[in-house]
């Protein structure tokens, strides 16, 4: 086993360890959130990050792994792991269709398509009454399995086992032919395509795990709140998180997203209990801004740069 | 010798606008053949459709005695057609190494020692292994051109396409690139240069072809084509 999975493992069982603590319920509401944040965060990235295109439809891919769930917990009262494994697989279906839509679109046109989804699927679940149309959904929680103390320490380990499978998977296709076609089509479509790399197949491919990814961090998120809506779930400042955070961390590598998400992630937890909830997304903005303009390479490229300069 | 490319009737419109009109072109197996035509008469249309970046509005191309007018880029490539382009592309983001090495991984579909020790010496026949380990974007012109001429030849072509690889470039850097051209030409590979720079494309030259508004108005030698007078009007006007 390589050194990286041996990680991987550690720090699950560090997660499990925490969640049988005796300690403040308020890590496991708040750790769920950001842990989260670092699926949605990566799965951007394999997209946005590592080809160049820019996903707002992040909502959409979420809500399909939302509204699975509660379909499939109303209708067959099926448990969580089948909730996960079909909406991750419903989101992935979404992922393919919106790119066979939409991926010969490059930059602000294929943006603004994925945008587009996000408002057709919210005027379908407002119009849904079995999901509880635009007025939401009350869910009652199953009761607890396993050795876990209550739901939300389930669903934080959960979370985090995703946030961990996530970046195993995005270290994977960034190290894999995927990854390097991946890249030659952020810097030069044209020569990857002349370079002999199916541009379409690899972009149908990267953008059809990422929105599985995204499906997968929906699907617990209804019984987290025990209670779904439409406005809130298809909130467009999931996908100004998923996008700012990798910009962040920095988009070139696995590493950046999750950097970010768990800096920005709890901060904006920080800020939630310390200041206001309505400032979080004004956090965002400004630490968005600042990253732009003064290390458009994120977190990662100004360690690289420090690293370069001090030899 | 045989053919290795055929082109029929080829058009290309964009719009009202016809870049290319009714253009037939066979290019022998090993030959070097310049391609010609003042700006706008379509030289870069043309080789975007025999590459694929382009599809032609009507016409037919036949590679290696196969029909690819309806063929995708990559694949295109696979079939052996690797080009460098007038504005150079370079995967910026990744080193001299890896650029060669996407070619590597998606036409050959390997990836191991054995393919960087061949992207290695292609780099160094271009002049290029000092440069190996260089982040692209650090590169200067001519190198940025070497590197894309590289590139090509990691997919192990059996036509070359050169698109102006020496706009830009110094009296001895243009010899530099000829030199590297005539020694891949050397080693078998069909050759399609095009150029701007006249001496260059009568010295690498074995047959000229000169297109004007997307029509070809003269094919011959070198010198045959440069006292055709449809061609000293196409470029010097009435």
């Amino acid at each position: 086993m390589s050194k990286f999975y041996g990680v991987c493992l550690l720090t699950l069982l560090g997660f499990f360890g925490l969640s049988l603590l005796d300690v403040n319920e308020y890590i496991f509401y708040a750790g769920f959130i950001v842990l989260q944040f670092v699926v949605l965060a990566t799965a951007w990235n394999i997209l946005g990050g590592y080809a160049g295109y820019v996903n707002f439809g992040v909502p959409a891919f979420l809500a399909v792994g939302a509204y699975s769930a509660v379909v499939l917990f109303k209708w067959l009262a099926a448990p969580l792991l089948v909730q996960i494994l079909c909406g991750g697989v419903l989101a992935g279906l979404l992922g393919l269709a919106v790119g066979l839509l939409t991926l010969k679109l490059r930059g602000i046109f294929f943006s603004i398509a994925t945008v587009a989804v996000v408002f057709i699927m919210e005027t379908a679940v407002n119009n849904w009454p079995y999901v509880g149309g635009a007025s939401g959904l009350q869910l009652t929680r199953p009761s607890v399995i396993f050795v876990f103390q209550n739901y939300n320490r389930m669903l934080f380990f959960v979370m985090a086992v995703l946030a961990v499978a996530s970046v195993a998977i995005a270290r994977y296709i960034q190290t894999s032919f995927l990854g390097r076609g991946l890249r030659a089509v952020r810097d030069s479509e044209e020569a990857a395509e002349c370079s002999g790399v199916p541009t379409l197949k690899i972009k149908l491919m990267a953008c059809t795990i990422s929105g599985a990814l995204m499906g997968v961090a929906g699907a617990p998120m209804p019984m987290y709140m025990s209670y779904i809506e439409p406005t809130s779930t298809f909130n467009l400042s999931y996908s100004i998180s998923a996008l700012g955070m990798p910009i962040i961390g920095g988009t070139a590598h696995w590493l950046g997203p999750l950097i970010g998400a768990v800096l920005l992630g709890s901060l904006q937890q920080v800020v939630s209990v310390t200041v206001s909830n309505e400032l979080n997304v004004l956090v965002v903005g400004v630490i968005l801004v600042l990253f732009v303009v003064l290390a458009p390479e994120g977190i990662l490229g100004l360690i690289k740069k420090w690293t370069r300069s001090s030899k | 010798m045989d053919p290795i490319l055929k082109i029929d009737q080829l058009s290309k419109t964009f719009g009202g606008f016809a870049a290319l009109n009714g253009v037939n072109l066979t290019v022998k197996r090993g030959e070097r053949l310049g391609l010609i035509g003042p700006n706008g008469s379509g030289k870069t249309t043309l080789i975007n459709c025999i590459s694929g970046s382009l599809e032609p509005s009507a016409g037919h191309i036949h590679f290696d005695g196969r029909d690819i007018s309806a063929e995708r880029a990559h694949v295109r490539t696979k079939l052996g057609i690797a080009r460098s382009f007038q504005i150079p592309k370079p995967f910026s983001s990744m080193t001299v190494m890896e650029n060669l090495l996407v070619p590597f991984a998606f036409v050959t579909g390997l990836d191991g020692p054995k393919e960087r020790d061949k992207a290695m010496e292609i780099l160094t026949r271009m002049g290029l292994a000092d440069k190996a380990h260089v982040q692209s974007n650090q590169l200067s012109q001519v190198e940025l051109r070497k590197m894309e001429l590289a590139r090509a030849m990691a997919a192990s072509p059996k036509l070359l396409i050169s698109d102006e690889a020496m706009a830009g470039l110094a009296g001895a850097e243009v010899d530099e690139v000829l030199e590297i051209l005539f020694d891949l030409s050397a080693s078998g590979i069909t050759i399609i240069m095009i150029e701007h720079i006249m001496q260059a494309v009568m010295a690498f030259s074995q047959r000229v072809v000169c297109l004007d508004t997307g029509q070809i108005i003269c094919e011959g030698t070198p010198q045959e084509v440069v006292k055709n007078p449809d061609v000293q009007r196409a470029y010097l006007g009435d």
